[in-house]
């Protein structure tokens, strides 16, 4: 797991699958103030896209980086609003 | 911007009437721009309508999942239930929604087996084991989840009092009360308009 960035927040949804890992890094996102730095761990492959995608079409955050790594997919979305 | 504004010969210049009409065109161009500016406004929120009206453990699933997910991009999310898909908001009844296994071309087996009195149960079973083991939401969850986004589910008040319903055998949160209107309003208004 990458150590590059210093996550306030860490979302857990290993095991979750479709709409799961969007919806609740939505509400954590909610949760956070503007700056912050949400790390979303996962085993849904489809989450690299969905979340390119929700991030993409949703104001006030953005996609630092996506990291693969064996059958974990660990997201970095940053708060700017 | 319109050209067709007649304009004034020198002969039939009255500056008390130009000055009126001069007064009329600011206050028609301040009208417009209030009303340009309401548009850019609503613009800013997509919006979603789907009207769901399929009661069975698979067709309870595209709504919500959209619905949901939808609500997690920040859209107005509007999902109209009608007919059997009144029974994905039916508290009790959602909890026993069945797949069919008859005329289902994804079944691995003949239409007669599956007719069988237990057959749909058994498909159903099935279903839920893999969906468990997939880590998918059930549809109990996916509803809570919904509710929780602000998705607005309504529930059709002409199919409610056709299926004998009762506005408190429906999720705490559900629109009641709602018809045609109400939904082709939204449908109207929306970006996205699904039928499932």
């Amino acid at each position: 797991m990458s150590s590059e960035y210093d996550a306030t927040e860490t979302l857990d949804v290993k095991g979750q699958s479709c709409p799961m890992p969007i919806v609740k890094t939505k509400q954590a996102i909610d949760d956070l103030e503007s700056g912050d730095l949400l790390e979303v761990v996962a085993t849904d492959s489809g989450s690299m896209s969905d979340i390119q995608g929700w991030a993409a079409g949703t104001s006030g955050v953005e996609l630092l980086d996506q990291v693969e790594d064996d059958d974990l997919y660990t997201h970095y979305v940053k708060k700017t609003e | 911007m319109s050209t067709d504004n007649p304009t004034p010969s020198a002969d039939d210049a009255d500056p008390a009437s130009d000055a009126a009409e001069l007064q009329a065109l600011r206050e028609r161009v301040d009208e417009l721009e209030a009303s340009l500016s309401e548009l850019d406004d609503g613009n800013e929120q997509q919006k979603l309508t789907i009207v769901a009206t399929q009661g069975s453990f698979d067709m309870a699933y595209p709504p919500l999942i959209l619905g949901s997910t939808a609500a997690a991009f920040g859209w107005d999310v509007v999902v109209f239930h009608t007919f059997w898909g009144l029974d994905i908001l039916h508290e009790k009844k959602s909890k026993n929604l069945k797949l069919s296994a008859v005329g289902n071309p994804n079944m691995p087996m003949p239409n007669a087996l599956a007719a069988i009195p237990g057959m749909d149960r058994m498909a159903t079973r099935m279903m839920e084991k893999k969906i468990d083991e997939n880590g998918t939401a059930t549809i109990e969850e996916l509803i809570d989840l919904s509710l929780e986004t602000g998705v607005d589910l309504q529930a059709c008040q002409m199919t409610v009092e056709l299926m004998d319903y009762d506005e408190d055998d429906f999720y705490d949160g559900v629109t009641t009360g709602v018809g045609a209107a109400t939904a082709l309003q939204h449908m109207a208004e929306s970006d996205i308009q699904l039928l499932v």
